[in-house]
């Protein structure tokens, strides 16, 4: 039997965390399908269509599947679910929302935010903030599962070519409609898909410090931003910069703590990191156990003086 | 309106968990349990519209264990007026739980049922959106704000990308994110109060429920340590090991 992957798109292209779902299904070594479940996303189905190793796309379109709320997609990923062996998301904010709504409509135990695949029907996914690994076996006949994505390399996006078949939406739920968005922009790469990420704790003190003393070293770095709960809870910065057990799960080949303490909720969120630099004016502070690089000081000379440095 | 809020007992999230050297799971005798963070702020969230006279009574559920019981008298503390305890010594898992709520809002009819996104221990994120699936009912994840009006919810979600704003009709599940309120600390009042408040004690076979798990834990083992770094003098020293060692940069 085939497997499925529920598609994170933008209308217009499909986004890198289906890239690394694709990955986590190519382990299971059965056909992959992607749905795409979207209004006017013929462009994303197309892009879904390339990604390498891809044998079908299904591309369920309809006005009421828009704005991918819980109730209407998860009603068009169960009207296909007999057809498969599993069903895979990203563990991104519209996969942890569908998922479990789909697992529970089919009477399934939902295996969330795997980092590996041991066999058809077992996975290993982290508990307590990471802090613990464990290995799962499913009883259920059908499985359906939420991916880390930091967990798989992205396949590519390009190589492939998948027939597109159209999927018929089941009706409007109803129950719930699309008010609005506040998407907080920026030029800088994705949080979730950076190369190199810059992020501040409450040391920084300000979201203008932000702006005046942090931005100009990811800038340098080409990085994006990333912060700790207590600087989003202060109103520094957005919500979702937020990186951590709770927040968004990155690992970059850099990332730099500035002014964040390590607590093990931030650690969650990023000790996969390939390279972790800490600048924190506490020696103890626990994220210096985990960095490979520490300077201990105070972060609005170090820096300025970092930035400086860069430019030679 | 009626509001049913859920609560789980777990490790505290202060606490380093440690995993047994046999592999089964990680230690949880003589180590401190609290109510899941995310739960404290669904119940605050409940109790501040109780108080804003928009709600008019709190339902608080947990299920699991006796020792759940002191996870809902801190929720009667807080300002729940009335607990239930689905009580069992087996393991739940999200699907089981999501069917012992479903079993106990049928009996209680909320209008709306506050939940919190994930619970630290298993981090499973599933259970509200089950819930909401198995009733048939809207839901809104992750919640920054909620505004009740006449027969709907408008929730403020974060999402990936920022915000984002829903409607969902009631009766309706919603699950909380950390942005939505400070949870108020108990005063010794309000405990002494709350003991007086009523705790009914069910069990998932009087509610008609299978809790048998679905997923058998096959093995926990802790994740590979980082090697310890180094300290570095300043920014230069600094630029110098990114660029030549780590040659990250
Ligand atoms: C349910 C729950 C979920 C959570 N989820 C997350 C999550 O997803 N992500 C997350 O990050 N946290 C999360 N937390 C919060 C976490 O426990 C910590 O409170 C938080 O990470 C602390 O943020 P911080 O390191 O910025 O602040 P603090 O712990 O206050 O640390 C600030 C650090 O800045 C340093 N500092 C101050 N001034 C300077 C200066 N001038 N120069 C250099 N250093 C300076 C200090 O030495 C200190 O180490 C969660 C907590 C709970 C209960």
């Amino acid at each position: 039997m085939a497997v499925l992957v529920v598609a994170e798109h933008d209308s217009k292209s499909v986004r890198k965390a289906t890239l690394n779902a694709v990955a986590a299904a190519q382990k299971l070594g059965s056909d992959i399908h992607v749905l795409i479940a979207g209004h006017e996303a013929g462009a994303a189905a197309k892009a879904a269509a390339q990604i390498a190793g891809v044998a079908k796309v299904l591309h369920a379109d309809a006005p009421q599947l828009r704005d991918f709320l819980a109730e209407n997609v998860a009603a068009t990923v169960v009207s296909v679910a007999k057809n498969y062996s599993h069903l895979l998301a990203p563990s991104t904010s519209n996969g942890k929302n569908v998922m479990p709504r789909v697992a529970a409509l089919l009477d399934v135990q939902q295996i969330s935010d795997i980092v590996a695949v041991e066999g058809a029907d077992s996975f290993v996914r982290p508990i307590y903030a990471g802090n613990a690994l464990a290995t799962v076996k499913s009883r259920d006949p059908l499985k359906v599962i939420t991916v880390r994505t930091t967990a798989f390399d992205a396949v590519a996006a390009a190589g492939g070519d998948a027939a597109v078949e159209k999927l018929a939406a089941p009706a409007d739920s109803g129950l719930s409609s699309f008010v609005g968005r506040e998407l907080s922009k920026s030029e800088r790469p994705e949080l979730t898909a950076a190369k190199i990420i810059v992020s501040g704790g409450r040391g920084m003190a300000s979201g203008e410090n932000f702006t005046k003393v942090l931005e100009p070293l990811a800038d340098r770095l080409g990085a994006a931003m990333g912060a700790s709960r207590a600087a989003v809870d202060a109103g520094f910065v957005p919500n979702d910069w937020q990186v951590g057990q709770t927040g968004k799960i990155v690992a970059p080949d850099l990332y730099v703590a500035v002014g964040i303490s390590g607590a093990i909720q931030h650690l969650a969120g990023m000790k996969d990191s390939r390279v972790i630099v800490a600048i924190n004016k506490d020696e103890e502070a626990p994220i210096f156990q985990v960095a490979d690089y520490g300077v201990v000081g105070d972060l609005f000379q170090i820096v300025p003086t970092l930035v400086e440095e860069l430019k030679k | 309106m009626k509001i049913l809020v859920s609560v789980k007992r777990v490790v505290d999230f202060n606490v380093k968990v440690r995993v047994k050297a046999d592999g089964t799971g990680v230690e949880t005798a003589n180590v401190k349990m609290s109510m899941n963070p995310f739960d404290e702020i669904a119940l605050e969230e409940a109790v501040r519209l109780k108080e804003a006279g928009v709600a008019t009574e709190i339902v608080v559920v947990s299920c699991g264990v006796q020792a759940c019981q002191e996870t809902l008298r801190t929720a009667l503390a807080i300002g729940a007026d009335r607990a239930i305890l689905v009580n069992t010594d087996a393991e739940l898992q999200p699907l089981a739980v999501a069917k012992l709520l479903k079993a106990v809002s049928e009996r209680e009819k909320p209008q709306l049922v506050i939940m919190g996104k994930q619970a630290i221990d298993d981090d499973a994120n599933q259970t509200g959106q089950m819930l909401a699936a198995l009733l048939g009912w809207p839901q809104a994840t992750f919640a920054s704000k909620i505004r009740l009006e006449a027969d709907r919810a408008v929730v403020t979600r974060e999402v990936d990308g920022g915000l984002e704003t829903d409607a969902i009709k009631l009766p309706a599940v919603v699950t909380t994110d950390l942005r939505l309120n400070e949870p108020r600390y108990v005063t010794l009042p309000n405990i002494m109060k709350a003991k007086k408040k009523a705790l009914e004690v069910l069990t998932p076979d009087a509610l008609g429920v299978d809790v048998t798990p679905r997923l058998t834990t096959l093995k926990v083992v802790e994740p590979a340590k980082r090697k310890a770094g180094v300290k570095v003098a300043d920014a230069k020293a600094l630029v110098d090991k990114l660029r030549n060692d780590a040659k990250v940069i």
